[in-house]
């Protein structure tokens, strides 16, 4: 903070500090107060907001915990979004340590531009491709029952097409991280374990895998929070039997009409959300600074 | 005997461009064999051939008299020392020794037992815990060594391993590097663009230049007979005077210049009237204030003291750069800056050699 006084003087520097908090406050604290403290009233019909009725409690918490669906719904949605993440990574790491050692620049540069260009698209819609691509009379039943390999189309939306949307949706988000961290590993190291005889196996478990686990850590937390926090692919790509839980909190919102309800299911999966930033950390050794890195 | 390497008429293309043309060489088992060349001459690609990291493009390879085409770099007997010494850094000291066996499937008792054993012969005993970061740029050179002598390999290949290290640590580890080579036993192919270490460590040296081989000699012989004008330049400091051949003579020769005329021993291959250099070393040259046969008239520019002996450094009229080593017994004597002098040559001392022929 002195330093940033010293560096734009008193007026500037003052200047950026109250945008900074302005921007905490306003934006990160204040709303996420407000929705703690939602979430700890009972609904309530206006006239008896400020009356006897209106008390501190925590059954909105123990009502998602006591329904069955909901219950199952939550943990669906933290063993779905943990099964995003590895379907993502195990896509992923061959492809960025591809593109950081293996290929050549031309190579890694057009595989590049193959992965983004599908991002100038607005995710909605991106979504809606897979909706068509996956649909029951859609193309890749079409493709697969032209070339004979099923006889019956396949119902594709549902569990699978959610989990299909989100690797898609997602990809860059761990391909980034990991990318850069494989890069940045000498290409020297990677010839001399092999000149000492190691198997391609044994270069990456002991080479590349713990030179690069920064980024595969940074990719992972950074898939399952954008996986669990995500309402696009399986509103669009799922069916009743994979709902997920952002879309019941969207109902207590929207359809529902209780807010409070809401507000403690949305903080139940924010704490989640962080438990799990926190455990990988703790499973890969990684600091917080290194992955805002 | 550990064994020999044979290169047959290497070559290895990028493309268009040729890194190494045809290059052929016999590398004896137990032999400490270097390669010279300034950086980009091809001496790292070939290493990287005999390695098995590449394929040459032409011509055969063989380790211990078997042909190692197909042969990937982790099934040759052989194992390398990077520039950069490519250590893990993420393994503690024991660990980076001990990968190749790991590698191997040696038990984990067995692997720390053999790097006890290798950090012992590379004088760092009790280090097998630290991390390579805790240590010295010369004990990290040691680590390297250990880790790749750990696989036993027939053939240890060296890319500029001391180009790191201090000048002083660099006159220890070559030392080193030479006894530890004598004591193993082990074939060393040793890459280098500092003539003084090739010099200094290799029972023969490979001179390379733009990825063609100009020689293979001992280092007294590399010296003392430069085959080519590149050998003569790059090895060592040289007077180098360009003129036409006119007349040989009972293995002498007389050269043309802008100098004058000069009398040297004839190069292989040298035919009268051909365009060609005469190579004399600065410690071969004479001061003398008079006119010599064989001398050359120039003005002294500078005097460089450089502890056993002085170079001076003179301009002929003609701008002909020369130098002339001054042993300090005579430095007294030596000449002032600005004075007038003539420095000569004995022919033996001289060597005259065709600049046709010269690859570009």
């Amino acid at each position: 903070m002195n330093e940033m006084i010293k560096r734009f003087g008193p007026g500037l520097g003052g200047f950026f500090l109250i945008l900074v908090a302005v921007w905490i406050i306003g934006m990160v604290l204040a709303p996420n107060l407000m929705m703690l403290n939602f979430s700890l009233k009972p609904m309530l019909f206006p006239n008896d907001i400020g009356g006897p009725k209106d008390v501190y409690t925590v059954d909105n918490y123990t009502a998602l915990f006591g329904d069955r669906v909901h219950r199952a719904i939550f943990l669906k949605t933290i063993w779905g979004s943990a099964l995003v993440m590895v379907a993502t990574l195990a896509i992923t790491y061959p492809l960025a340590f591809w593109m950081a050692k293996v290929a050549s620049m031309r190579g890694a540069r057009a595989m590049l531009t193959i992965l983004i260009i599908p991002f100038w698209i607005n995710e909605v819609l991106r979504t809606l491709a897979w909706f068509i691509i996956l649909s029951f009379n859609g193309p890749l039943n079409a493709f697969l029952l032209s070339t004979g390999l099923i006889d019956q189309p396949v119902r594709w939306q549902g569990d699978f097409g959610v989990l299909a949307g989100m690797v898609y949706a997602y990809i860059l988000f761990m391909l980034f991280p990991i990318y850069n961290s494989i890069s940045t590993l000498e290409t020297a190291q990677l010839e001399a374990a092999k000149n000492l005889g190691a198997s391609t196996w044994r270069i990456h478990w002991r080479i590349v895998i713990p030179h690069a686990k920064a980024g595969i850590a940074t990719g992972c937390v950074f898939t399952f929070m954008l996986a669990a926090g995500s309402y696009v692919a399986p509103a669009l790509l799922g069916s009743p039997g994979s709902r997920w839980f952002t879309e019941i909190i969207y109902n207590w919102f929207f359809e529902g009409g209780n807010w409070n309800r809401g507000a403690a299911y949305a903080l139940v999966l924010l704490v989640l959300c962080m438990a799990v930033v926190m455990v990988t950390l703790k499973i890969f050794r990684v600091n917080l600074a290194d992955v805002a890195k | 005997m550990s064994h020999s390497v044979e290169l047959i008429d290497v070559e290895q293309a990028f493309g268009d461009v040729k890194a190494v043309h045809h290059f052929s060489a016999h590398i004896a088992g137990g032999e400490f064999f270097s390669i010279l060349g300034p950086s980009g001459c091809g001496k790292t690609t070939l290493l990287r051939l005999i390695a098995g990291f590449t394929e040459p493009t032409k011509g055969r390879v063989l380790i211990g008299d078997k042909d190692m085409a197909g042969i990937p770099a982790d099934r040759r007997p052989t194992a390398m020392i990077f520039q950069s010494l490519a250590l893990f850094p993420l393994m503690p000291v024991w660990e980076n020794i001990a990968f190749g066996l790991e590698a191997r499937g040696v038990p984990k008792a067995q692997r720390r037992k053999r790097a006890e054993e290798l950090l012992e012969l590379i004088a760092l005993p009790g280090y097998g815990d630290r991390m390579v970061h805790e240590l010295s740029g010369g004990q990290r050179q040691r680590v390297a060594i250990a880790r790749a002598l750990a696989v036993q390999p027939q053939v240890l290949l060296l890319d500029e391993p001391l180009s790191a290290l201090d000048l002083k640590l660099r006159q220890h580890m070559r030392a080193e590097l030479r006894a530890l080579q004598k004591r193993t036993g082990v074939t060393f192919i040793y890459i280098t663009h500092d003539q003084s270490e090739a010099l200094a460590m290799s029972d023969r040296v490979a001179v390379m230049s733009a990825g063609v081989l100009q020689q293979i000699a001992t280092p007294q012989e590399l010296y003392a007979n430069p085959a080519t004008p590149f050998t003569a330049r790059f090895v060592g400091e040289t007077n180098a005077i360009v003129g036409t051949v006119r007349g040989i003579e009972g293995g002498l020769a007389t050269l043309t210049t802008a100098e004058g005329r000069f009398t040297g021993r004839a190069g292989p291959g040298l035919t009268d009237g051909a365009r060609a250099t005469i190579f004399i070393r600065p410690e071969a040259m004479a001061l003398s204030r008079i006119a010599l046969p064989n001398s050359l008239n120039a003005i002294t520019t500078s005097l460089e003291y450089e502890g056993a002996s002085a170079m001076l450094c003179a301009r002929s009229e003609h701008g002909q750069e020369l130098l002339a080593a001054v042993p300090n017994r005579q430095l007294a004597e030596a000449p002032g800056q600005g004075e007038q002098i003539w420095l000569s040559f004995a022919p033996e001392e001289a060597l005259i050699l065709a600049e046709e022929g010269q690859p570009a």
